[in-house]
């Protein structure tokens, strides 16, 4: 810790930034973990499916509150864990407002680290409904940043025939500690037949996840995290960090595959150790990645090809091998494929044109991939971090450091596990019906997100 | 179910020379280092191993149950007994072939076999008249008495006393004695150059290869074995001076091992219950031997292998043509071509009661990977490094090809063994 940084957190040093505006951050709800309040239900229209999903996930509701008084704006008489909005058929401007009337006391009365959702259709029919429909858009995102205290706003675009059990693993994640670091997100979740149940504490039992770059940081909060919720762990990592590695894999009680990811058949290696253990694959995290920043004007192209080779290239080539119905070993149907993407690729951000050219590619990568693995029920979708403390990050200079993490509605770096457990999320069996999306970890970025 | 005993895999951490990246690391870190790394790539944290069996050569009195110590503190259940096993550079050899054994009688159905060796942190004692001295005044039941005791300490006696690698029959040092080998059999300075080339450049190539990464986990930030230096040549090591042997030896610090850090590991099981639990099989343990040598009556000390690897054979019903690959220990350049050269001494073998001569190997197959020259020796940990490469090495090759270990060892002993791959 430097000198600037000491001074910063002694107690003069707060008190004079608290002074100046900068708050505390909030300490955000995490894990598995329900708000404390009231789980208030508010349904805008004929629609069951928010009331069908949280009666799965065994949530009891109470009926919200509603500003139509000119006179006098309506309260909760106490603190509320959180707000469903089920908006699913909601689809003009003038009910638009419906939604101001129950959005505006829940937001004055949400807890610390409480949670608004609002479900609404993915697809609509005619001009007024499909802007209505990007309408939410905004309004979710604006809520998020007017939150406070680690509260936090999400946005659910689901498909017309998805159930209430295609909705279920979503919905637990969302109003769960798990999202804690998942601000003002907007992603879809479609049809996949899946049957209503209740949501699992160890939804990925006995399945055999592969994460590479496994042997620190943000790899090694991903195996932990995925461990507990019942995966085995196959901890990839290259041969110079074996050390590390077989540290985490012992720990979770995986095994660790000393691997260069780049190298060609890295992929037939991966499957052949999970095959000799008389295994196949349920899911890969392609969590394994490079920087070489530079300015563009100072980008060569080993900086160019590293990053993207590691990146982006390598794990295109793995998939191949491994989704090859062919390759003992190798993913088999309802599998999972997660990549990790980051907002420097989603926004761009200046001197990682190599970092960001790889991460919005991972994007594009999971869209490409989603409807042709439909067929075989294997998903593939990304994360994509924000500002998330690591060794990595705890290098970048102190006060550049700082800006990072206020510039997002909770004011704070998200932590790996944050990563970790949305991770587990897409990879949650349940989770059937989410493919192709990109999840952001950013706690809302103020900036390109 | 069949009591074959099959290696499943090995683990090492990468070697040092003393006072090198793992002089701070002891026996026990280094252990537990090597059984940690195993555990993770066969996936046994917190697995019950039937048995471990390790030992290192210099070893501190603290260590007195030093496997078991490094047992528990990795990552296998706790409830994993040890025992500790020493006989010199042979430790690691001599453990497999205990854990082996112990799974050919159906005893275990598992066990992992090992070796660490710290020179950096080698013991230090003091002489033997302070240590009298200091138990004759433990055992004092007055003060006088007590005094009178500790009276008898000279200032000679303080002078710590280092481990020494000397033969306690002969007074003579392993290089020494081998120097007298060397020489004996004629051995040029050429030849053992160009030994201790080769093994550098093909433990060099190894590790370009990528053999080594499920065979070695990296320790302390040393990802690769240190003493190894892949750009040497027989030009650079002629330019070294003689350690061994005189001014006009041929022996040099090139052409011996270094003193070394660091430790190695391989698991074994019952090939049925390999099978059952998903674990690889890469060969089995056909067969082994030890042997020794009368060296204070005037023998070739490192020689003990000779007879050891020809009752074998012979037990067997095999010659030296039966074999994909051969290991040879190579404690120094020497050592190897000796061995070779009794290999094909009719009048050496007849004379350690063999049948004829082993005969001659195609030098292709011998240390395919590098050795001890380039690796290091940590001498406990050697033999335990041996058995994973040439079992991975053999399975590479196909089922029934077989290999052969020859490790010499202090007191003019020999170990030697064969696997098979499976």
């Amino acid at each position: 810790m430097g000198v600037i940084e000491k001074a910063f957190y002694s107690p003069a040093g707060k008190a004079l930034s608290a002074k100046a505006g900068l708050k505390e951050p909030p300490r955000l709800r995490r894990g598995r973990t329900w708000p404390q309040g009231a789980l208030v239900l508010a349904t805008l229209g004929g629609g069951t499916i928010a009331a069908d999903a949280l009666s799965l996930l065994g949530r009891a509701t109470e009926a919200p509150v509603v500003d139509d008084q000119p006179d006098t704006p309506a309260g909760y008489g106490s603190r509320i864990g959180a707000l469903v909005v089920d908006a699913t058929e909601l689809t003009t401007v003038a009910a638009l407002e419906d939604l101001r009337a129950v959005l505006r006391p829940a937001v004055r009365a949400i807890e610390p680290s409480g949670r608004i959702v609002i479900l609404a259709r993915a697809e609509q029919d005619g001009w007024e409904a499909k802007a209505v429909t990007r309408a939410l858009d905004g309004i979710n995102r604006t809520v998020g940043k007017e939150l406070r205290k680690g509260a936090t706003a999400t946005l659910v675009y689901v498909d017309a025939d998805a159930t209430a059990g295609d909705l279920v693993s979503t919905l637990g994640f969302v109003l769960q500690g798990r999202s804690a670091f998942v601000d003002g997100q907007a992603w879809r979740v479609s049809a996949a037949a899946q049957r209503p149940q209740a949501m699992e504490d160890r939804p990925l039992d006995g399945r055999v996840i592969v994460v590479t770059g496994a042997a620190r940081g943000i790899g090694a909060a991903i195996a932990r995290t995925l461990a507990r919720d019942g995966a085995i762990i196959v901890a990839v990592d290259i041969p110079p960090a074996g050390e590390s590695l077989a540290a985490v894999a012992n720990e979770v009680g995986g095994t660790a595959l000393q691997l260069d990811i780049t190298a060609a058949d890295a992929g037939a290696t991966i499957a052949a150790h999970v095959a000799a253990r008389g295994e196949s694959i349920y899911g890969i995290v392609h969590n394994a990645g490079i920087t070489r920043d530079k300015m563009l004007v100072n980008t060569d192209a080993s900086r160019w090809g590293s990053v993207l080779d590691v990146n982006l290239a390598a794990q295109i080539r793995m998939n191949e091998v491994l989704l090859d119905p062919g390759t003992p070993g190798g993913i088999a149907d309802g599998g999972r494929i997660v990549g990790i993407a980051s907002t420097s690729g989603l926004a761009g951000n200046k001197g990682q044109t190599n970092y960001a050219a790889s991460k919005a590619g991972v994007a594009g990568l999971v869209a490409a991939m989603a409807p042709d693995l439909a067929s075989r029920s294997i998903t593939a979708n990304a994360v994509a971090p924000g500002f998330i403390e690591t060794d990595m990050t705890a290098r970048i200079p102190f006060v550049q450091r700082e800006v990072f993490r206020r510039s997002n509605s909770l004011s704070q770096g998200g932590q790996p596990e944050d990563v970790a457990e949305a991770i587990g999320y897409l990879l949650d069996p349940r989770s059937q019906g989410v493919t192709g999306q990109v999840v952001r970890v950013c706690g809302q970025n103020l900036v390109g997100a | 179910m069949t009591h074959n005993a099959v290696v499943v895999g090995g683990n090492r951490t990468p070697f040092a020379k003393a006072g090198g990246p793992l002089a701070q690391a002891s026996n026990h870190d280094l252990l537990t280092a090597a059984l940690d790394g195993l555990v993770a790539r066969y996936g046994l944290s917190g697995a019950r191993i039937g048995e471990v069996a390790a030992g290192a050569v210099l070893k501190h009195p603290k260590d007195f149950n030093l496997t078991r110590e490094a047992v528990l503190s990795s990552a296998l259940d706790p409830s994993t007994p040890a025992c500790d096993l020493q006989q010199a550079c042979g430790t690691g050899l001599e453990a497999t072939i205990y854990i082996a054994n112990k799974i050919a009688l159906g005893q275990i159905d598992s066990g992992i076999s090992g070796g660490t060796d710290s020179t950096s942190d080698a013991p230090i004692t003091v002489s033997d008249p302070l240590r009298r001295a200091l138990l004759a005044a433990n055992a004092a039941k007055t003060a006088p008495q007590r005094l009178k005791a500790l009276s008898r300490i000279r200032p000679a006696h303080l002078k710590p006393q280092a481990p020494s690698v000397t033969e306690p029959r002969t007074g003579l040092s392993m290089g020494e004695h081998q120097a007298l080998t060397a020489e004996r059999w004629g051995i040029s300075r050429e030849d053992q150059d160009e030994i201790a080339a080769a093994s550098h450049h093909k433990l060099a190539a190894a590790w370009e290869d990528g053999f080594f990464d499920d065979l070695v986990t990296p320790y302390l930030g040393l990802a690769r074995d240190a003493i190894l230096r892949a750009d040497t040549s027989v030009d650079k090591l002629a330019k070294l001076r003689p350690v061994f042997g005189g001014p006009g030896g041929t022996m040099t610090a090139g052409n011996s091992t270094a003193l070394s850090d660091g430790a190695a590991t391989a698991l074994l099981a019952n090939e049925d219950w390999a099978r059952e639990h998903h674990l690889p099989v890469l060969a089995k343990v056909v067969d082994a031997e030890v042997a020794a040598v009368d060296h204070p009556g005037g023998d070739d000390l490192l020689l003990g292998p000779v007879a050891a690897a020809g009752r074998m054979l012979s037990r067997r019903g095999l010659t030296l043509d039966d074999f994909a690959l051969i290991e040879i220990h190579e404690a120094f350049a020497s050592t190897v071509l000796t061995t070779l050269e009794a290999w094909k001494s009719e009048e050496y073998c007849r004379s350690l009661g063999l049948d004829g001569a082993l005969g001659t190997i195609d030098r292709s197959i011998l240390n395919v990977t590098g050795s001890s020259l380039a690796a290091g020796h940590p001498f406990a940990a050697t033999g335990a490094r041996i058995v994973p490469t040439l079992a991975k090495l053999l399975h590479q090759r196909g089922p029934g090809s077989k290999g052969l270990i020859s490790m010499c060892a202090a007191g003019g002993q020999g170990v030697v063994a064969i696997l098979e791959a499976v």
